[in-house]
């Protein structure tokens, strides 16, 4: 707890997933040996998500001055030079130091509420927690706020669901409170199922405290004594991080009977998910945590008066649950000073994709995605032209480069026609094809229909059959129509989010990029070069060298020639694959 | 996550019936049951969900329904390896479409299906959740980031490496 006033060096590491994936442990494995070995008197930690993913591995170096120093991109083999340089010589290797301009760009149109500890603490300390104001929230409730008011606080901050409904946090909590019954649940929805969105995991594996001391106010406001975390089972470090989290918070007496000696009792269990999209939506979550199959079901009654096992039942998102420790700590007035007037607070989006900056960011309601792709993104990796964005995932939608402009909160999000979702940002250049990305997410979502209702379950595939049709080259006129007409109806005839969201993807594709669509029927193009049966693979003879690495790894034998002379591609073998330009060191391979 | 011994043992009502006693405390335990039926054998043996339902007082039929409902559990045995290939947007659009093919290529396994010599299962996932890595893929439980067709191959060839090193597998 005290290691803020200690005078040594100190070295953090970024041990999330995606710095785990990126060698993070090798990297913290060399730092501890070398300082093992040599003796020195260094501090290492591990810590959460620091955000700017795409530099991972990223270790944080403070000398006993509290200056700080990123590193980017750190390898095993960097660390030496870094302990030597920097910790004993004290000067920093310039050349691996993330420049302060390229992080305040980063940061600065950032306001970290839900991430104020992510990179910060080592999350599976409570004592980082709890030197972080941790559990401060739940003590300061218990001692001094009855129930109605922590729930008159929650709903004058304005916070609303995050995992993509937007429903006002203390209203549903309200309604959860006037149920009378005795035995009611939390329940904690980490099944974070939207490809290309990892806000929750992040959160959950770097500062799990949090998320525990929400779901104990929010036990509290309702008059629960009992909550779930339902969590993806493909999140085996978030598991990891939780469990150690419980248990500590049980040892410390956050968790369990008469809660910090007051009248409270609360206990959480873990529940993994087994791996089914659905299960995100409430009244499926329920069934998967009963044991059955996770199939929505027709609501009302809601789950606020006929939830888990019968009883009444409060479902919050991750990022929700997250905010509101914060809330009670800093106040309403605090938190509703950020966003719009509809949407208050922060949201956190997983910015990824075609984008230069990926990472893990959270940002004022209110910015517009101009700023985020632009100003905290900075552009796109490729350097190509940023072509449109796609916002939500599966439920969501693409929306365009000309409308950057859009501000990011429920409504206006809404209003394109995409949905604001959990979180999921990913940007697009000029070389992603719309068709391609729309039947992507269709495929997604009708493989994840559980099937109960007919239009979710045929609709989408026979929406699928359309686009698979357009996109091999056989598209005819009066489809985009079709899939117009058959995307409206699988809204209105499906019981649940997936389903009514489901043609979100084909409804803003067509709206924005329709062209794009008549590109593939009309003229058999694909303007993106994506669609393998609208393009062609060459080489280009003067680029060739004859070096033979492409026949390596052309899986069909398509590609011949004699060694130091260009090489041909046969066409009739070719399956469009590409990988013969992607291992191509001289860009002798073109496509058409 | 190691699985390779316990593959090869033979599933036992002993073991079975221990899991399930271990969960059936509470209400609503099928899948935290099969979860661990998983884990011990790398694939939800038939002769497990027979015995899961008899000791459970539920119909065999739902916790067949229950095993075919959820992505997660898996009818046949696991190769020695399971590599898992990301499907979400990001990987996506950053070419997992390549480094598929090219790990199809050099595991003999395409996705869904488990190599000649047991050596890989390769597995389709909708999202890792790693996204500024893309592509990427997760072997053994551990995730590989940035992936090209040439990394690939540097993967799976010390995979193979390693496992030469180790006592001879028993072939199938």
């Amino acid at each position: 707890m005290s290691w803020a006033r200690d005078k040594s060096w100190l070295i953090k590491v970024g041990l999330a997933s995606c710095g785990i994936a990126a060698g993070g442990r090798k990297v913290y494995d060399a730092f501890s040996t070398q300082f093992g070995d040599r003796g020195l008197d260094v501090k290492l930690k591990q810590t959460g998500c620091m955000g700017m993913c795409y530099n991972e591995v990223l270790v944080e170096v403070s000398s006993p001055e509290k200056e700080r120093i990123f590193y980017g991109k750190v390898t095993p083999e960097k660390v030496e030079r870094i302990i030597n340089e920097h910790i004993i010589g004290g000067k920093p290797v310039t050349e691996w130091v993330i420049p302060d301009e390229e992080i305040n760009s980063f940061l600065a149109k950032q306001t970290r509420i839900v991430l104020r500890n992510c990179g910060i603490i080592d999350p599976e300390s409570i004592d980082d927690y709890l030197a972080a104001d941790g559990y401060q929230a739940i003590d300061k409730i218990l001692r001094s706020m009855s129930p109605q008011e922590v729930i008159s606080e929650v709903t004058n901050s304005g916070l609303r669901g995050r995992g993509g409904a937007g429903f006002p946090t203390g209203i549903k909590w309200g309604f959860a409170r006037k149920s009378a019954n005795r035995q009611k649940y939390i329940i904690c929805n980490a099944d974070e199922g939207d490809p290309g969105a990892f806000m929750d995991r992040s959160v959950l594996e770097s500062d799990p405290h949090s998320v525990i001391e929400g779901i104990l106010i929010a036990g509290y406001a309702v008059g629960a004594s009992e909550g779930y975390i339902y969590v993806r089972a493909e999140y085996p470090l978030a598991i990891q991080r939780l469990e150690i989290a419980i248990a500590q918070s049980r040892e410390a007496g956050f968790i369990g009977e008469s809660i910090l000696g007051y009248n409270f009792d609360f206990d959480i269990k873990i529940r993994q998910g087994a791996g089914a999209f659905v299960c995100g939506e409430e009244t499926a979550l329920i069934m998967s945590i009963e044991g059955r199959r996770g199939m929505p079901r027709f609501r009302p009654p809601f789950p606020a008066q006929s939830g888990l096992w019968g009883k009444p039942t409060t479902i919050n998102n991750v990022e929700t649950l997250a905010n509101v420790p914060w809330i009670i700590l800093h106040g309403a007035d605090a938190y509703n000073t950020y966003g719009t007037e509809k949407s208050k607070g922060t949201k956190v989006f997983a910015l990824a994709g075609k984008v230069a900056r990926g990472g893990l960011i959270e940002v004022p309601m209110g910015i517009t995605l101009r700023e985020i792709v632009f100003n905290i993104g900075g552009g796109t990796s490729t350097g190509l032209e940023f072509k449109a964005i796609q916002i939500g995932g599966p439920s969501g939608g693409v929306i365009p480069a000309s409308l950057a402009d859009t501000r990011v909160d429920y409504e206006s999000v809404t209003e394109t026609g995409a949905i604001m979702g959990s979180g999921g940002l990913i940007v697009m250049d000029e070389t992603s094809c719309m068709l391609d990305i729309a039947k992507f997410f269709l495929n997604f979502t009708q493989a994840e229909s559980c099937g109960k209702c007919t239009f979710c379950r045929v609709g989408t595939l026979r929406m699928l059959e359309i686009l698979q049709r357009i996109t091999e080259g056989n598209g005819k006129e009066g489809d985009i129509e079709l899939l117009e007409e058959l995307a409206q109806n699988v809204k209105r005839a499906s019981l649940c989010g997936l389903g009514q969201t489901a043609p979100n993807p084909v409804l803003t594709t067509v709206k924005y990029f329709r062209d794009e669509y008549e590109a593939h029927i009309y003229e058999k193009k694909c303007p993106a070069k994506k669609c393998p049966a609208l393009i062609t693979y060459e080489i280009i003879p003067e680029k060739c060298p004859g070096c033979g690495l492409c026949t390596k790894y052309c899986p069909t034998g398509a590609i011949s020639g004699e060694k130091k002379k260009p090489y041909v591609i046969d066409n009739e073998k070719c399956i469009r694959c590409g990988l013969c330009m992607k291992v191509c060191r001289l860009d002798a391979v073109s496509v058409y | 996550m190691v699985i390779e011994a316990s593959t090869r043992e033979k599933p036992s009502f002993a073991v079975i019936d221990a899991i399930v006693h271990k969960h059936n405390v509470e209400a609503g335990a099928v899948i935290p049951v099969l979860q661990e039926i998983q884990e011990t054998y790398g694939y939800v043996p038939p002769v497990a969900i027979q015995r899961i339902a008899e000791n459970m007082n539920v119909p065999a039929s739902e916790v067949f329904g229950i095993v075919t409902f959820y992505a997660q559990f898996r009818l046949q045995p696991l190769g020695k390896n399971l590599i898992k290939v990301c499907h979400g947007t990001a990987c996506h659009l950053c070419g997992t479409e390549t480094v598929a093919e090219r790990l199809s290529q050099v595991t003999g396994a395409r996705e869904g299906e488990t190599s000649q010599d047991g050596m890989f299962t390769v597995e389709r996932v909708a999202c890792l959740g790693c996204c500024s890595l893309a592509p990427c893929i997760m072997v053994n439980g551990e995730t590989y980031g940035r992936l090209t067709p040439e990394a690939i191959d540097k993967i799976v060839n010390e995979i193979r490496k390693k496992e030469a090193k180790e006592i001879p597998a028993p072939v199938g």
